[in-house]
Formats: C-alpha cells, structure tokens, sequence
C-alpha cells in the first residue's frame, strides 16, 4: 500500500465513505454507495468522480502545432484556444500509445490529458519525439486535481458558483474561470455520455473547490453525488467510448476500432503511424471492434470468446451491467474483417447467449 | 462492520447456514455480500439436486466478478429462492432474509453443527 500513490483529497472521500483500489499505482475511489446507485445518480441528476490520476502534460513552444501533428493522429492546426481534441498518439505500426484529449490552454500552449497508466510511457515517447521541434515539454501531473461533475443536471449544479452562463461553453470547449474563489480550468468534456464538466485544479487548492461543491450537493439534497471508479466504467461502456487496454492498445489501432475519425491522413504533415494507417484503411473498410447488449443479467468479460456457429471468430473486449438497460452490455473484436457482426454469442457457463450487436450509446436505444 | 448472526452457522468460503431440523437455508455472509459489490446476478440449481459437502452449486456474480457458491453440507436442494432472478440486489440489501439461495435437505445433519460458530467466523473476517 506505501508505494501507491495518493489523490489530494484521500481524506475527504474517505471520511465521504469511499472504498478505495489500486488503480495504475493510484489509490482510487472505486464506489461510495453503490456502483449501480452511482451510476444511476449521473445519468438521471449529476454525480462528482475524482479522476486526479490522469496524466497531465504541458507542451509549449513555437513549434507546437507542428509537433503534435507529428505526435498526434488528429489536425491541431485549426485548434483555437478554448477548444480541446480527442486523438490518438499511434506507434509507427498504427497500435495505439495512448488516446488523451489536446486543451489548446493559449497560442503555442497545449494541455493533454492522458491516461494515468500511460503517463510515464506517454511523457518518454513525447519526448523521444520532441527533437527536431522547437518545444519544451513538462509532466504537471501531480500539480493538478481532476474533478469530473456529470450528469443532465450538471451546468444547474455549477451556476451559481461561477462566472460564466455556461450558455457559450459547448461540448470539448473550455473556459479559464475562477470556481470558489479558485483559478480553474472548466471543460465542457466527461467520459459517461452525459452533459458535464472536467475541472483541472491546482493540487493546493483543490480541497476549497471540493467544499463548494459539497455545499452545493447538499443544498441540491443530492443523494449517491460521490461516484468512483466502478460506474465510470460501466457509464463510458454503455455511452460507446474506448478504454485504453480494451477496445485501443498497443495491438488494436485505432481504423480496427472504428476510431477512423480521430485519424487525419490527409493532413499536410506526416505524423507517426501514417503509412500503416493508411494500409490499415484500405485492408479495414469496416470496422471489428462492435459494442453488445445481451438480454441476460451474466457477465462475458474481457477475453472470453465470441462464437459464429461453432466456429471462435473474436474475443471479448470489455463487460459489464448496465443498470440502465437490466442486462449485460460490452464490446468485442472479430478477428476477421469479413466476419459479419451477426449471429454471435458467447458460452458463459455453458449457456450460449447471444450478442445483439447496437450502434451506442447502448443505454438510449431498444 | 459486517453483521454476523448469532443463530448461524458459516463457512470459510462465507456462506452461513440456518438449520432446522433436516432442513439448511443456505445463503452468503453480510461480510460476502460487502465484499463482492452490487450482485446484478445470482445462478441457483435445480430443485432435486443432490450435492457432496464442499460442491460449487451456483454463482453469484457482480458487477467486479462471477464467483463460485460452496455447499456448506451434503443433501439435496428442497427449494431455490426464485426472486433473485429478478431482484438479486436482495443479497446486497438483506443477505440473511430475502437474500437467501437454497433450502436443502441434508443427507447428514451433524454436519451442520461442524460448521464455523459466529465467533470463529468473526475471527476470520
């Protein structure tokens, strides 16, 4: 236990209840009430998850932009201060490094928010990297506190505490904004498929702007408001968004994933990983990594396989309950692209049960 | 801290067990239930069933993992608690009421009184 690392607020959520895990060297809160509780409590009113293990880089510079179009597989050429990405950083076989969200902070100033149990392997390929360009790179990780509040009833939850209307702050922009008498960064961003906020805050302060919001939660007579780690993965699986070392990793790039879209080949730059993207392209007209519902409460976790008739034709990516749709939910990948995504199932136990393949978010449809 | 009943007997595997006469009601600890998160599905034997002390007779799984029910003794299942089917956050809310698994007639009742006291049990939790 003395080796993991500690949030800035442990003992705030400890007295709130949590049970804690240890996640990628971090010791997380991983439920207070409830994961199904929790989980519920995002998708009908706003629930408040500490994800300060995220990873925080810096990356300044002239040479910004044209370093991250090389690092990065999206277009950061366009990217306006106040607005944010989503890309993928790819090894030069197209396998992902890491997936992480690019913050243009201010001209020549980036922030990227990468995943905890990348970070360390992130910061030394960035830097790998970073020779021929004119920037300076730092790891902030630790000076930052990460806040996410999620739900439909989020922006009504923050009003009063702030400055801003909220009205202008779309989805993936942000806002530099004093939050409790505290200099936060606001981002209209989250990883559960609701409306809501990250809030990036200095690692001091951080406990000032967790007791407004506190304050705030109860005024509101909220109920399961802290939520750990254990709904962010069932919520971010039903909403459809990857998790590193699931649905992208080292050997499941980003075209198999169906995550062309973050996937610029036609950028002016080259950028690591293009050319096999590109094969990867042609060789992928459709994407192997499908979302499931199945009409059963059992569980087909990572790695079980998935059967066409009798034949092994993929292999389970992620599963989980989804409280929302009252059965087992999840992701796969065929090994075959011209497998059709039809007609799959799963031995659990030795009952077969079917997978029915949805288009997410998996909790909004039938 | 988890409840333990004084009127049980358990298992180091965490299932308790409430005896009368041939008849055992079986179920899982409130320390197993703490342990294993919200349970999203429970999976009971048929009636009539017949099992050896130490047999896996079911699973109960939750959202964290799926794993195996050990029969604290021998006999043959005399009842399964259907309501878990549908509601088997039962076993959450109240382990050693509606949360129960299995009635079974048991082939050798003096198994029963082998079984851990509640201060032993406490002793391992």
């Amino acid at each position: 236990m003395s080796d993991l690392k500690s949030i800035p607020l442990q003992s705030f959520y400890e007295q709130k209840g949590a049970r804690f895990v240890d996640f990628a060297g971090w010791n997380m809160p991983v439920q207070f009430t409830s994961i199904i509780k929790e989980h519920e409590a995002v998708r009908k009113r706003v629930g408040l998850f500490d994800v300060s293990h995220m990873g925080e880089i810096i990356v300044t510079g002239e040479g910004s932009i044209d370093y991250l179009n090389y690092l990065l597989t999206n277009d950061f050429t366009n990217l306006a201060p106040g607005n944010s990405k989503y890309t993928m950083m790819c090894y030069e076989d197209g396998g992902v490094v890491d997936d992480l969200i690019v913050y243009a902070l201010e001209p020549h100033k980036y922030l990227l928010c990468v995943n905890a149990s990348n970070c360390d392997k992130d910061f030394a390929w960035m830097q790998q990297h970073a020779t021929n360009f004119e920037v300076d790179l730092s790891n902030v990780s630790e000076d930052y506190a990460l806040l996410a509040l999620q739900g439909p009833m989020a922006a009504e939850f923050l009003l009063p505490l702030q400055q801003s209307t909220l009205d202008d702050l779309g989805r993936f922009a942000h806002i530099e904004t004093e939050l409790a008498g505290v200099e936060v960064i606001l981002s209209r961003t989250g990883y559960t498929g609701e409306d809501g906020f990250e809030i990036y805050i200095p690692a001091n302060t951080a406990e000032s702007v967790l007791n407004a919001l506190d304050e705030r939660a109860q005024e509101l007579e909220l109920e399961d408001f802290y939520c750990g780690l254990g709904c962010r993965d069932s919520l971010r699986l039903e909403a459809g968004y990857p998790l590193y070392g699931h649905e992208i990793d080292s050997e499941i790039d980003p075209i198999r994933a169906g995550l062309g879209w973050t996937v610029k080949l036609n950028k002016a730059d080259d950028f690591r990983g293009k050319s096999s993207l590109s094969d990867l392209k042609t060789s992928y007209p459709r994407k192997v990594v499908h979302f499931y519902k199945i009409e059963d409460r059992r569980i087909a976790r990572q790695g079980e396989s998935v059967y066409q008739g009798d034949s092994v034709v993929g292999r389970v990516l992620s599963g989980t309950y989804s409280p929302i749709t009252g059965g087992a939910i999840g992701s796969l990948i065929l090994d075959d692209v011209s497998t059709t995504p039809e007609g799959l199932t799963v031995e659990l136990r030795g009952k077969s049960l079917d997978l029915k393949i949805t288009r997410p978010p998996l909790h909004l449809t039938k | 801290m988890s409840e333990i009943r004084e009127e049980l007997k358990y298992t180091q595997d965490h299932e308790w067990i409430a005896a009368d006469g041939s008849i055992g009601t079986v179920g899982i600890t409130d320390f197993a239930q703490e342990s294993l998160g919200d349970v999203t599905f429970v999976e009971l034997p048929e009636v009539g069933t017949t099992y050896n002390k130490g047999d896996a007779f079911g699973v109960v799984e939750s959202v964290k993992a799926a794993s195996d029910l050990y029969m604290p003794v021998s006999g043959t299942i005399s009842e399964v608690n259907s309501s878990l089917e549908s509601a088997p956050e039962s076993l959450n809310t109240d382990p050693y009421g509606e949360g129960w698994l299995v009635k079974i007639e048991m082939s050798e009742p003096g198994q029963a009184e082998e079984l851990l006291s509640p201060n032993a049990y406490k002793g391992l939790i």
